[in-house]
């Protein structure tokens, strides 16, 4: 009935050795995923290089097969190490000191996950109720890639890594940042694509992250919203790596399968804005809220994956898009369209009411609306808030100062080192030091939630128990926990299926009282959970 | 922003004017901008020195395999 919702958020980091010859990017990303598990105390103990010893030889490699499901859309997520090590050979390129372990997954103790994705490091962030936190635990993710950069900078006989929270490296591939939401599985698919698709065509004018280079290779010269629009070629589809949708149809729920669907939504650009990112889960939850209750706008694109594309190319905002009646109508009159569809809805239905309402609601309606009026009266008014607006403003003062074409290699530079997470050398983060990036959430907040897990979603079930029992965790998923109980030589699995229980209100007496996993998990299977 | 930078570009002896002697009395709005620009070059110097030698080599020789 508002923006609250259970959601979260996927970041796949591109990751560069500079200088250090052709590196099997896989391979680099297993050390990425090794190195954040020498710098955390948190750790399952399928996340330590013993215990990835262990499993070696023992059947349990099908439970954690098994934990890691998703793996039958991605085998290279499979932890069969001699499996794994075999893929990663296969894709060519150095693989480095054979000593090192090929860490391919980790669940954090803060509710999140760690791993290998195709060839990149993704960190899944634990899940979440609103879009504050939505933005506290994504960044939570940055600071987690950054710990495993230091590390494997520390580590000697490994070449220098750098991770970038971007989605694409301007030669024709991108790599993405997905958002999760869970969804009632009673809405019909159908209206979900259409009360999404026109909000999809035209939201990069709010989250979009700014891109040097125009294509999918980036060869035409200029500069556009979205890192991703380039890549999206179909309205909908199952694919993710090929032939993107603007909605996607994977369905894994992750949950209840006959009560929820998660909406995988992957055309998003990786945010390092605070508003930007919380624009982007706080409106996505809106309208996702709307379509369930049929009060949606209505209206259709004539041809959304072009209208994509448009609205990312014209940074001035001054394109019309064609709809299905004839009509045409700009990126911004689309948003407050839902903008003020988003306001009558909330409003009847009270959860943006200043004092009864859950707050996140409002924060949502004021921030989208202060947005799309600095966006209607000069886009450049919003260079603190907006990262496209923000990394355009940057890179027009510097073609202002050094009288630069938007050919110029150092204005590509200026693209890719603005999401470079080393806070010394990334750009977003010298703005942000100096003040010129909006905060909505603290350092401090951020620092904490890549300890701690949310305190009002399973993921604080997870979350503790590999902080409280890692040693005895062999396998973790989003809807389950798999323990190891030494004496019984068994295993024994606790299903998560309810995103909302396993909150720290439900169990946090639980693992108070209970410091020996045998007593933990008897009071567990006798019915608490 | 852009052309308003351009227009307001100002030297840091006419900051330092403004700043001591008040009358006449400059907008606040102008004041600000000047400050704003002094500070737009300052933070480009910065940038500069944390940028990543030769862009174009760089640049070139970020190459990813596919995602999602």
């Amino acid at each position: 009935m508002s923006v609250v919702r259970v959601m979260g958020a996927e970041t796949e980091y591109g990751i560069h050795a500079p200088g250090a010859g052709q590196f099997n990017a896989t391979w680099l990303s297993t050390q990425v995923v090794n190195a954040y598990s020498k710098s955390t105390a948190h750790r399952a103990s399928a996340g330590g290089e013993t215990r990835w010893d262990y499993t070696d030889e023992d059947p349990l490699a099908d439970a954690r097969g098994w934990s890691m499901a998703r793996g039958a859309a991605h085998p290279s997520q499979l932890t069969d190490t001699e499996l794994t090590a075999a893929q990663i050979a296969l894709e060519g390129g150095e693989t480095g000191d054979p000593a090192m372990p090929l860490m391919m997954n980790m669940v954090l103790g803060n509710g999140a996950r760690l791993y290998v994705d195709h060839a990149h490091p993704e960190y899944s962030s634990p899940e979440v109720t609103n879009p504050l936190d939505a933005v506290r635990w994504d960044a939570a993710g940055d600071l987690v890639a950054l710990a495993a950069v230091r590390r494997i900078a520390a580590t000697p006989g490994l070449p220098g890594v750098n991770l970038y929270k971007n989605n694409t490296d301007n030669k024709a591939v991108s790599y993405g940042s997905h958002e999760n939401y869970l969804m009632p599985r009673s809405v019909p698919f159908k209206e979900i694509v259409s009360g999404l698709t026109p909000f999809f065509a035209t939201r990069a004018i709010m989250c979009g992250a700014g891109r040097v280079g125009l294509g999918q290779d980036g060869s035409a010269a200029g500069f556009q919203i979205s890192q991703r629009a380039d890549f999206f070629e179909a309205e909908v589809g199952l694919e993710t790596t090929i032939r993107r949708p603007i909605i996607n149809t994977r369905d894994e729920p992750h949950a209840v399968a006959d009560k929820y669907r998660r909406l995988h939504v992957i055309i998003g650009d990786a945010n390092l804005s605070q508003v930007s990112n919380y624009l982007k889960f706080g409106t996505t939850a809106l309208v996702l809220d709307m379509i369930e209750n049929g009060t949606a706008p209505e209206l259709k694109l004539a041809d959304p994956v072009s209208t994509l594309r448009a609205v990312s190319h014209d940074w001035q905002l001054r394109g019309k898009h064609l709809l299905e009646d004839g009509s045409a109508v700009t990126a911004l009159e689309v948003q407050w369209r839902y903008l003020n569809a988003a306001k009558e809805h909330c409003a009847a239905n009270g959860s943006s009411h200043p004092g009864t309402g859950d707050g996140h609601t409002a924060a949502v309606l004021a921030k989208w609306e202060e947005v799309l009026d600095g966006l209607g009266r000069d886009p450049m008014s919003l260079a603190g808030q907006l990262e496209w607006v923000a990394k355009l403003n940057l890179l027009q003062q510097y073609r202002t100062r050094d009288n630069m074409r938007w050919d110029d290699p150092r204005l590509g530079l200026i693209d890719l080192q603005w999401s470079d997470v080393r806070p010394e050398k990334g750009l977003y983060y010298k703005l942000l030091e100096h003040g010129r990036m909006e905060r909505l959430v603290s350092d401090e907040s951020i620092a904490a939630a890549v300890e701690a897990p949310p305190s009002d979603t399973r993921a604080y079930f997870r979350g503790r128990c590999i902080q409280q029992f890692g040693a005895h965790v062999v396998g973790a998923s989003w809807d389950s926990v798999i323990f190891e109980l030494p004496a019984l030589r068994r295993l024994q699995r606790v299903s998560t299926k309810e995103p909302l229980r396993g909150n720290e209100a439900l169990t946090k007496p639980l693992f108070d009282r209970n410091q020996h996993l045998e007593d933990f998990l008897a009071e567990l299977v006798s019915g608490s959970l | 922003m852009a052309s308003q930078e351009q227009k307001n570009v100002s030297s840091r002896t006419e900051e330092e004017h403004v700043e001591d002697v008040p009358l006449p009395a400059p907008s606040p709005d102008s004041a600000a901008a000047q400050a704003a620009t002094s500070g737009v070059d300052d933070l480009l110097d910065e940038i500069d020195g944390v940028l990543e030698t030769n862009a174009e080599e760089f640049v070139r020789g970020f190459v990813q395999k596919g995602g999602q």
